[in-house]
Formats: structure tokens, C-alpha cells, sequence
């Protein structure tokens, strides 16, 4: 039972802290609840559907269709995300301070709040997938403990839940004023792991042939499948053995997202001015 | 100018992911096969040469679907119940690697031997 418990919920953490982030990102956003919980539930019936046609899936594009698959639906998170921080830092501010109930800045904002509908919906599908597959193979394979294992696999969902309410919980505790440029950092390092776990899905296919040696071996130190490993590689993209590819994708798409927000944003970057500003308050 | 570099190995992945794979093997790879039953690979310890690109094929017996893993190898890929996937693994420098089932990792594990 404990052994499920963990398999579940190593699965489902990084979709729990990533809807936490969304869910505290857009609080207090007319409609932004509905958004999110729609996106969740798309991301569930897409797992089901991705579990259900895995044979497919893997037979598909003369056998990379699961690697490609992937990379995809996390180049569309990563996108999402960027264009969410860019779009905060040009007419945002608003939202996050006093004006936010002004309803012009709210219907504006909006397109925004859905492509976070769109990451959400991706998160838990990648994940959510494997989540199905596991729990399908301890419901075809009968015996006395499978029963067992489905507790174990509830309570490690549950457990998932508990992840996002945690997260939620703790970012709203963060003053308004900060909790803007605390999540716009959140969301940069998020963006920038996630589209180097989407490289390394094309380097397994074999699509991207270029700088595939190991850049580092911190698994001894600490590993990416521990549990602290795991929250750390979805906060900010923390991999125990990453290709050089990899690392070079996550800097790149860091300086992208800044070079982005400072060109689209009024005068200077506000997260990196609050960022400056943090240590001394 | 990383802008750029990045905006084409985002590119890369959109656009350049169908059927590009088999093109980009210019050395024909070394096919190795793994059998998955009742939860254990065989073989365990299957050898492979050195300095190739190499062919994993994995084919599940099992009723329930595994995921085929290895950190060092840098795989992840689910193996529905009854069917079979092919993994391809950059060369590898002499050594063991650890492979696992993610689904049930302490008792289905193997290493694959490069030499």
C-alpha cells in the first residue's frame, strides 16, 4: 500500500505544486476558479485518453510518438507560461495591487488567466497518464493486495491535493504587493524546467542529436526521484544528471523570459526591481 | 542571440518531430532486445558495444503496462501491457547501466553492459 502511496504521489507532485502556483497567481480574478478547475478536469479525461491509447501512442511516428508527444504539451506549457509573464508585466501590475477589482483590467486579463487554464490541463495530463496507467495495471492484474494498492494509490492523490493546498496556502500568505514578483520568478523558473524536461524527451527520441553529454552527476548528492529532489525539479527544473542541451535550453529560455518582460514591460522589469528590492525589507 | 538559439530548438521541436528520427542515425545502431515477464527483464545484464548508437527493444508480456526507466541512460517510456517499444540510446562509454521498471523499481531492475 505505501509503495503505491509513493508511486502516486512522486507522480502527481509536480501537477499539484503547478496548480497551487496557478491557483495563487490568479486569486482574486473573476472567473479565474472556473478556468482552473475546467483545465484540471480536461488534463483528467487527457490522461485517460493518453492511457487508453499508450500502445498507439508509442507505435505512432515509427516509434517516438510518446516522446514527441510529450515535448509538445510541455513547449505549449512553457509558451503559455512565458506569454503569462510577459503579459503581467506590461498591463498586470494593476491586477495585483489595489485596482484589481476594476473591470476593465479584469476582462483584459482573461486571455491570460486561460492560457494558465491551458498549463494546468497540460500538467495533469502529462502526469495524470502515468498515474492511470499504474492504476489500470494494479486493477487488470487480480490478487489479494490490489485492493490494497488502490487505497494506497486514493491516498497518494489525496496526498497530491494536499500539495496543491500547501503550495496555495503558503503563496497567499505573501503580501499582495510581493506575491506579484514572487510568482512571476516561480512561473520564469517553472517555464524554464519544464522546457528542458521537454528537450530531454526529444533527445530520447532521437529528434535533437546535439550536446547529449551528462553536464553534471549530483544523484549522490541529491537525487531528482527523492522527494525533496522531485519538488525542487518542478519548482525550478532541478535535474540530477541533465544533458548540456538541457541546461543550455533552461538558460536560454531564463534570459528569454527576462529579455521578454523587459522589452514588453512599463520602464523597468518589475521582478527583478522587487527581487532587488526583497533582501532589504 | 540565445533567443535565437532557443527559438530554434523550440522550432526544432515542433516542427522537425515527425519523422525526422531515422534520418538522424547516421551510424547504424546496435539492437539489443529486453523481454519483460511476471515483472523481471531478460535478460538482466544484456551487452552492448561501446562508442555505438544502440536499439533497445522492449517487449512486455505482462497483462499490465510498465514504464521502461533509466536515469544514466536517459529513458522514460511507458511499455503498454502486451506490446513492445524501441528506445534509442546515444553511444555509451564502457560501463553499467541501471535500468528499471518505474512501476515496480525495487524488484524489476537491470543494467545495461557497455563494453
Amino acid at each position: 500500500m505505501l509503495g503505491a502511496l509513493i508511486i502516486v504521489f512522486r507522480e502527481i507532485i509536480e501537477a499539484g505544486l503547478i496548480v497551487g502556483i496557478v491557483l495563487a497567481v490568479t486569486r482574486g480574478v473573476h472567473g479565474s476558479r472556473l478556468v482552473i478547475a475546467a483545465g484540471v478536469a480536461a488534463g483528467v479525461v487527457g490522461a485517460c485518453l493518453v492511457a487508453v491509447f499508450a500502445g498507439v501512442l508509442a507505435n505512432a511516428l515509427a516509434g517516438i510518438g510518446q516522446e514527441v508527444f510529450n515535448a509538445s504539451i510541455l513547449f505549449i506549457a512553457v509558451v503559455m507560461l512565458i506569454w503569462h509573464n510577459v503579459w503581467m508585466a506590461s498591463h498586470g501590475r494593476q491586477l495585483a495591487g489595489q485596482v484589481r477589482q476594476v473591470g476593465e483590467a479584469v476582462r483584459a486579463g482573461r486571455r491570460s488567466i486561460a492560457a494558465l487554464g491551458v498549463v494546468c490541463m497540460v500538467a495533469v495530463m502529462r502526469e495524470g497518464s502515468e498515474i492511470a496507467l499504474f492504476m489500470y495495471g494494479l486493477a487488470a492484474s487480480a490478487g489479494s493486495t490490489t485492493a490494497d494498492l488502490l487505497i494506497g494509490s486514493s491516498l497518494g492523490l489525496a496526498a497530491g491535493v494536499g500539495v496543491t493546498a500547501v503550495t496555495y496556502f503558503g503563496l497567499v500568505t505573501i503580501p499582495p504587493r510581493r506575491l506579484f514578483a514572487v510568482t512571476t520568478l516561480l512561473i520564469s523558473f517553472l517555464a524554464a524546467g519544464l522546457a528542458a524536461q521537454a528537450v530531454l524527451f526529444l533527445q530520447q527520441a532521437g529528434v535533437v542529436e546535439v550536446l547529449e553529454g551528462t553536464a553534471w552527476d549530483t544523484s549522490a548528492f541529491l537525487s531528482d526521484t527523492s522527494l525533496f529532489g522531485r519538488v525542487l525539479h518542478t519548482l525550478i527544473g532541478y535535474s540530477d544528471q541533465p544533458s548540456v542541451l538541457q541546461v543550455v535550453v533552461y538558460v536560454a529560455t531564463l534570459a528569454v523570459i527576462a529579455a521578454l518582460t523587459k522589452a514588453f514591460g512599463p520602464r523597468r522589469a518589475p521582478a527583478r526591481k522587487a527581487l532587488g528590492a526583497a533582501p532589504a525589507e | 542571440m540565445i533567443a535565437r538559439r532557443y527559438a530554434v530548438v523550440l522550432g526544432a521541436g515542433l516542427a522537425l518531430g515527425p519523422g525526422a528520427a531515422p534520418a538522424a542515425f547516421a551510424d547504424e545502431p546496435a539492437k539489443v532486445s529486453i523481454t519483460l515477464e511476471d515483472h523481471k527483464f531478460s535478460p538482466a545484464e544484456p551487452t552492448v558495444p561501446a562508442g555505438k548508437p544502440i536499439a533497445i527493444e522492449v517487449v512486455n508480456q505482462d497483462k499490465t503496462p510498465a514504464e521502461f526507466e533509466s536515469k544514466p541512460l536517459r529513458v522514460e517510456k511507458v511499455v503498454p501491457g502486451g506490446g513492445k517499444i524501441t528506445i534509442q540510446v546515444r553511444p555509451l562509454k564502457p560501463g553499467r547501466y541501471r535500468f528499471f521498471d518505474d512501476y515496480h523499481e525495487s524488484t524489476t531492475e537491470g543494467f545495461l553492459v557497455a563494453q
